[in-house]
């Protein structure tokens, strides 16, 4: 059973529908017990970094999903907001992270001939990943995935990295570090892509 | 992309704006369109103004579950409150069609509040006698007499990050685009243009495309199948599109 968490932001109905559709069992839930007995867990978020990490605090969520991912080592996929909770900092906000991945969050910055660039960057786009990997088996070699997010995440270590996207530059779209698996894209609104790539965390291991 | 039209929750398609034909359930439709690797749904509902009421949010937070890919609402909205509400519940992009003509202001808050990117406006156009096009609001039962190209250009100073653009006089016709109003406005404006009434065929999509469209929406050509109308929920197979849009020299 996949636990998706839920913070009480944005709607989490498509992720459920889309692992349902691949007959994967899943269930919406912020309780204590559910996540305890998850054999791997989903954490989206839309919003801010503060409200996300305020949220999780204030449900008594960051101890627990500290000794389910970091002890008991069960798959954790976040995703969008998700993926940038991981890390120890945002400039998005001054609380601090789960701080999981030796990484933080940072706006999108653009000069020169980028400079009109708009942020949020919204839409389809190629995600390249830079090696074989489970979450990314079976798809095209560059497969396309919708996106909408103004800050992404800048990792220190380069073996934590997936996949990139370029917007200007760029960025980190996809982390895999052990158990712990990101987007920043949002596989629940990329279609049969973002289907392959659920259906691939599900199988995972 | 699929436009699909929304008539007190029901599925509908018109033809010049006029008699909607009951198509089915939405939700059966996005079941269908799941399938078909469509990359983005546009939903209308087309009687929340005229009847003045709020926006369908149950229905929307349906649509939104049930969508495999991102959405954009329009209809029947009025205050950055709803929007805000539409946003919560998953939606991706709002269209805002009459209050824009209404009360420009609005989009300029609203792009303020939510950012451009998540702003659509809807211009639906019609040729008068005279053969000039004038906007229409109100499922097109209230001319505003308003020049097009002067509306889009000032709706993109506003904050509009696209404009959904719709000839009246070819809505449900499935005889192709109105090439040369596609061509007017986007000649006049640099935000992307998605191009709706008249889809017949892939050739249509690939003839606004070269018009100066950066999307192309359709109606009847995605709920209805053969010259008889039957009503059949379908989407062109992304082989068929490349091949015609390469065979444009489209890329």
């Amino acid at each position: 059973m996949i636990v998706i968490v839920n913070i009480g932001m944005g709607n989490l109905g498509s992720i459920a529908n889309m692992l349902e559709k691949i007959k994967v069992k899943s269930i919406i839930s912020s309780d204590v017990n559910d996540i305890l007995k998850a054999e791997k867990i989903i954490l989206p978020g839309v919003g801010s970094f503060d409200n996300a990490m305020k949220n999780l605090t204030d449900m008594n969520l960051v101890p627990l999903l500290n000794e389910r991912v970091l002890k008991d080592k069960i798959p954790i996929l976040g995703i969008c907001l998700g993926i940038q909770l991981f890390t120890r900092q945002s400039e998005e906000g001054i609380l601090p992270g789960l701080g999981w991945i030796d990484a933080a969050t940072a706006r999108f910055r653009f000069d020169g001939e980028n400079a009109k660039l708009k942020v949020p960057h919204m839409g389809w786009n190629t995600v390249k990943p830079k090696h074989d990997s489970s979450l990314f088996s079976g798809l095209l070699q560059e497969p396309r995935f919708y996106f909408v997010h103004s800050y992404h995440i800048v990792c220190n270590n380069d073996q934590d990295v997936l996949a990139t996207t370029h917007y200007g530059y760029d960025f980190v779209s996809s982390i895999e570090s052990g158990n712990i698996y990101g987007t920043q894209f949002h596989p629940e609104k990329s279609h049969r892509f973002g289907m392959k790539v659920l259906k691939n965390f599900a199988e995972i291991g | 992309m699929p436009c699909l039209l929304l008539r007190n929750n029901r599925l509908v398609k018109t033809v010049q704006f006029n008699n909607p034909d009951y198509i089915g359930d939405p939700v059966n439709a996005i079941k269908i369109y799941n399938e078909k690797e469509v990359d983005e749904l546009i939903f209308l509902d087309i009687s929340a103004t005229t009847e003045q009421r709020s926006p369908p949010f149950k229905m929307i937070s349906e649509i939104s579950n049930e969508c495999f890919m991102p959405v954009t609402y329009g209809g029947g909205i009025r205050t950055l409150e709803d929007m805000k509400k539409i946003f919560s519940l998953g939606i991706e992009k709002i269209s805002i069609n009459n209050y824009s003509v209404e009360k420009p202001e609005f989009i300029k808050m609203a792009a303020e509040q939510f950012g451009s990117q998540s702003i659509v406006v809807s211009v639906d156009v019609k040729k008068n006698l005279f053969g000039n096009y004038k906007v229409w609001t109100h499922s097109a039962t209230k001319n505003t007499n308003l020049d097009p190209v002067n509306h889009a250009k000032i709706m993109e100073d506003l904050g509009a990050g696209e404009i959904l653009l719709t000839s009246v006089d070819r809505e449900g016709t499935m005889k192709g685009y109105d090439l040369d109003l596609i061509k007017l406005i986007t000649e006049n404006i640099s935000i992307p243009l998605i191009a709706c009434g008249g889809a017949g065929s892939v050739q249509h999509f690939a003839d606004a495309v070269k018009a100066g469209a950066s999307a192309v929406a359709s109606g009847s050509m995605v709920v209805y199948q053969g010259k008889n109308r039957g009503v059949l929920i379908n989407f062109p197979l992304q082989e068929e599109i490349k091949r015609i849009f390469d065979s444009n020299n489209i890329y």
